[in-house]
């Protein structure tokens, strides 16, 4: 991985992103130190999934410039991509694939070495082991969020990108998501708009309303209550 | 070369597999295929003089708006669930993508054609053997199915994708098909008379099209 400890791990300078006329982000400034979990909140239509396609070169910003471990996704792309795992809302699987021969064609996709340890080791984390042959149409939306998860993690990528993933979770796979962000990455950046399971995941917070930065703060010291209030503010504002 | 290789053959493995599995484009293709070639039989009823001039016609007829189908097909099975995105997210420059769908829909469209175009033979009483119609189909698919991966990954974005593609498409691939349509014409003919001149115009549009389409194919895909 080209990494580089010199950086941050995730760099956002100036960053905005207008679709048609209605703009979504706005000169937006962000960085994810590396040891760092920067649990994002927003509500509905605040931008965090924009953020996300921007960061994940699903999408260009119409200005700024975003670096990942140093990498800038616009002229280094490929190096950047190689560098993260991502979890979206939607699974990105193919239904019509078993979970195993799933995560072996990603893995074939991001040149992962010892290929069938890598997928028995990351199954085994997310707790689809049992369930590598059943097709990914017959699984739940827990096990494909669990596969997708899977699927993120096989690259043992740096940095962890993801977008309100405790959506649809059971109580075991919360913690096993817990584990995930807390171990197995050097830097995580996810979104959210349950509080409480952000709060308990990040160790540095902000809030975007209305396409910026409105907040942030470090997690240690930070209060929870006086966190809803901030936010509630800002969810009024909305 | 085998950074671009293996993307490449994994991506096409994954269309072969899901193919397999779903036989969504192969059939759709060949169904279409067949009733065109059907319909037409039935509606020229064609004698050994006009058979020159409307076999040719009627097979790249099928096979073009076919193709259209099953192109439509692929990326719309990309499109369910995001796995576009997951592509997208791979680590591997965005004509790596490209190569790895249009060699699928080769595979797709090749197959298909091995059955259609004997069954036109038989449907209009034809002679096909001649080793330059494989050559012909071959070129013209290539060409074909070149500009179609494009166009559809355009047009499968769009609120009304199955109309849309064949809008972008056919203006822009009717070079091919009309030198696709003549070389046949010729060879069934049994004249040698311009044939060179259709396969270099063939030949010319898949080289042109295939390094245009893998270098604007990143822009079509990112939002």
């Amino acid at each position: 991985m080209e990494t580089s400890s010199s950086t941050e791990a995730i760099s956002i300078r100036g960053a905005a992103k207008s679709y048609g006329a209605v703009p979504v982000l706005h000169n937006l400034d962000l960085e994810v130190g590396w040891g760092e979990r920067l649990v994002l909140f927003g509500v509905n239509g605040s931008g965090k999934t924009t953020l996300v396609k921007l960061l994940a070169t699903l999408a260009r910003p119409d200005s700024g410039r975003i670096e990942i471990a140093g990498l800038d996704v616009r002229r280094q792309g490929v190096q950047a991509r190689r560098n993260m795992g991502v979890v979206t809302h939607q699974p990105l699987l193919y239904d019509d694939l078993t979970a195993y021969e799933n995560l072996r064609f990603y893995g074939r996709m991001f040149g992962v070495a010892d290929l069938e340890q890598r997928i028995s080791r990351v199954a085994g984390q997310t707790g689809i082991a049992h369930r590598l042959q059943a097709r990914t149409r017959t699984l739940s939306h827990g096990m494909q969020k669990r596969l997708s998860m899977a699927r993120a993690l096989l690259h043992s990528p740096p940095i962890l990108i993801m977008d309100e993933p405790e959506t649809g979770l059971d109580q075991e796979a919360l913690e096993m998501l817990e584990g995930v962000v807390q171990h197995e990455a050097k830097a995580v950046l996810m979104t959210t708009h349950n509080l409480d399971r952000g709060l308990s995941l990040a160790s540095r917070v902000a809030i975007l309303a209305k396409g910026r930065i409105a907040y942030q703060a470090p997690r240690e010291g930070l209060d929870a209550d006086e966190f809803r209030r901030i936010f509630d503010s800002y969810r009024e504002a909305f | 070369m085998k950074d671009f290789l293996s993307p490449v053959l994994a991506i096409a493995w994954k269309d072969v597999l899901l193919e397999l599995r779903t036989k969504d484009v192969v059939v759709t293709v060949l169904i279409f295929a067949l009733l065109v070639g059907a319909i037409f039989n039935f509606v020229f009823a064609p004698t050994e003089e006009l058979i020159g001039l409307i076999v040719p016609g009627t097979l790249w007829v099928a096979i073009t708006f076919a193709g259209v189908l099953g192109f439509n097909r692929s990326f719309v099975l990309e499109k369910d669930k995001g796995s576009l995105d997951g592509l997208l997210l791979c680590p591997v420059s965005r004509d790596v993508i490209y190569f790895g769908k249009l060699l699928g829909l080769l595979i797709f469209m090749t197959v298909a054609e091995i059955v259609i175009v004997p069954l036109f033979a038989v449907l209009f009483n034809v002679s096909i053997l001649d080793i330059r119609i494989p050559l012909v189909v071959l070129l013209a698919t290539i060409g074909f199915a070149g500009v179609g991966t494009l166009f559809s990954a355009i047009s499968v974005n769009t609120r009304s994708r199955e109309v849309m593609l064949p809008i972008l498409l056919l203006p822009v691939a009717v070079p091919v098909i009309i030198a696709a349509v003549e070389s046949t014409r010729a060879i069934l003919e049994g004249s040698s008379m311009g044939i060179g001149r259709w396969v270099q115009l063939l030949v010319a549009f898949d080289v042109i099209f295939l390094i245009v389409a893998s270098f604007t194919f990143g822009a079509v895909l990112e939002e």
